[in-house]
């Protein structure tokens, strides 16, 4: 089982709380998870990366046991701790301050 | 009974105000979306309880939302997720793809940047929704990047029409301040296969084929801050409107003038007459009296606020040219607030209801065509536009 924490707006969207928890099956990347979370939320296609290119939005990050993946190839195994489900893959949403 | 429900959107959410026909008491429900950026929500004439709202985010880009019970209850239209063996799941809501299939002609790709060069169109958000006249399940979108999408499955899916990208002057088409928008989308009541757009910075455009072929309508414009004044395309539209019992008249505020057309576009006139701006973004006519037209004139397009800080709205009784100042009930002291080009609408009830929102709020009405003004509320978070619906 992998856990997917979103930002509170998309969390609103997809009608969910908290934590997202999905089944995958084969190697557990972030496109795995995004394909995923989009299958069963398909109201978030779209928000986390862009329609056409699948490229990443740019004011989101992906973060998981305290490091920033966001650069990371798409189909990069995440950390183990994430496979295992021990820890979550964080959508950040870009701080707006000012 | 009659009455009225008001559609606003907002810089962080979206409103609901709803009235009966005296229209003195409100109830406000809201804010729906709560923290997105709610561009435009409008009704559909043939299902009243069927409304469209565009929500979008600079981090999560656009979702389109539907309401199938006046605004009570909403949801993300589709959601139906299209999956082929080997391919990655497509969600169908919410998407705005241009179209580049070489079946549509010569679909474009670029168009003038700031620095002059061809920049790629970039989907940004949807600005205006405008449901069709007959079906409630069909709608069209005008975007950012300026372009124009139809959905006939009631926004669960979205196609270009893109003969107007395609149509030959798209290369010359650029950015205004606001980026470059397709904000304003009227339906000919008299003629389904007609239809009248606007784009910030292109001008206006009209098709006679349902959205096959257009041609740009700027014949009259002047402007002076493009190389050319009279040139064909380049002009910062801000709003046309039109009176469904005359739709060959079109009145429209431009950056700087107030114009009318006689002719569905073919040509321009200007009717700024005694305003003491004519720079303005929302145009509107009166329900029942084709040659009554309101504007908010904005002190320059480097000041966006009333001249003096008095908040006046201008009726002109007679298509343009002569206008009186309306001012009761409105600030006349202090008061530096917008209104943007999508934010006034008029209701049908035998008193035309006039409203109109601010970017510092305010929502208000005048029940008696402009005579006296109220607001129905003070505190809102700026608003983007305003729609009303009459409701019988």
């Amino acid at each position: 089982m992998i856990r997917v924490v979103l930002p509170y707006h998309l969390r609103r969207l997809a009608h969910v709380d908290a934590e997202v928890a999905l089944d995958l099956d084969g190697p557990v990347t972030q496109r795995a998870v995004l394909d995923a979370l989009e299958a069963r939320y398909p109201m978030l296609c779209g928000t986390i990366r862009d329609h056409v290119t699948q490229q990443r939005r740019p004011f989101l990050r992906f973060f998981a046991c305290e490091r920033d993946l966001s650069h990371e190839p798409p189909d990069a195994p995440l950390p183990d701790a994430v496979s295992s489900g021990a820890e979550p893959l964080l959508v950040i949403g870009a701080i707006a301050g000012g | 009974m009659s009455g009225v429900r008001v559609l606003v959107g907002t810089r962080k959410g979206a409103f609901v105000l709803t009235a009966d026909g005296k229209r003195k008491q409100w109830d406000v429900s809201g804010p729906h979306f709560a923290g997105w950026e709610i561009y435009h929500v409008k009704g559909s004439p043939a299902d009243p309880n069927r409304l469209y709202a565009s929500q979008s985010s600079g981090w999560f880009g656009q979702v389109i939302q539907r309401s199938c019970d006046g605004g009570k209850t909403w949801e993300t239209p589709g959601g139906g997720v299209t999956m082929e063996p080997g391919q990655m799941p497509k969600g169908e809501s919410n998407k705005f793809v241009y179209d580049a299939s070489p079946e549509t002609g010569k679909p474009l790709t670029t168009h003038q940047w700031y620095d002059g060069t061809q920049h790629p169109w970039e989907f940004k958000r949807v600005w205006h929704l405008e449901p069709s006249l007959t079906d409630p399940d069909t709608v069209y979108a005008g975007v950012e990047d300026a372009g124009l999408f139809r959905t006939s499955d009631g926004g669960k899916t979205w196609q270009e029409l893109a003969g107007l990208r395609g149509h030959g002057t798209g290369p010359k088409w650029q950015p205004g301040a606001g980026g470059m928008c397709l904000h304003t989308i009227l339906l000919d009541p008299s003629n389904p296969r007609r239809m009248h757009v606007a784009i910030s910075a292109a001008g206006a455009f009209r098709t006679d084929d349902a959205g096959k072929t257009w041609k740009p309508i700027n014949r009259g414009l002047r402007s002076q801050y493009i190389p050319d004044p009279n040139a064909e395309v380049g002009h910062c539209v801000h709003r046309i409107a039109l009176h469904r019992s005359r739709p060959n008249v079109l009145f429209m505020q431009k950056h700087w003038d107030v114009m009318r057309s006689d002719d569905a576009g073919d040509s321009w006139r200007e009717v700024s007459g005694n305003l003491p701006t004519d720079f303005g973004f929302v145009i509107d006519v009166h329900a029942h009296e084709p040659d009554t037209i309101y504007v908010v004139p904005i002190k320059s397009d480097s000041e966006h606020y009333p001249p003096n800080g008095k908040l006046r709205v201008y009726r002109s009784r007679t298509g343009g040219n002569e206008w009186e100042a309306l001012t009761k009930g409105l600030p006349q002291r202090d008061c530096y607030v917008n209104v943007l080009r999508d934010a006034m609408a008029v209701d049908s009830l035998e008193a035309c209801g006039v409203y109109f929102g601010t970017t510092g709020g305010q929502v208000y009405l005048s029940a008696d065509a402009g005579d006296s003004w109220t607001p129905i509320v003070r505190d809102l978070p700026a608003v983007l536009s305003v729609e009303v619906q009459t409701l019988r």
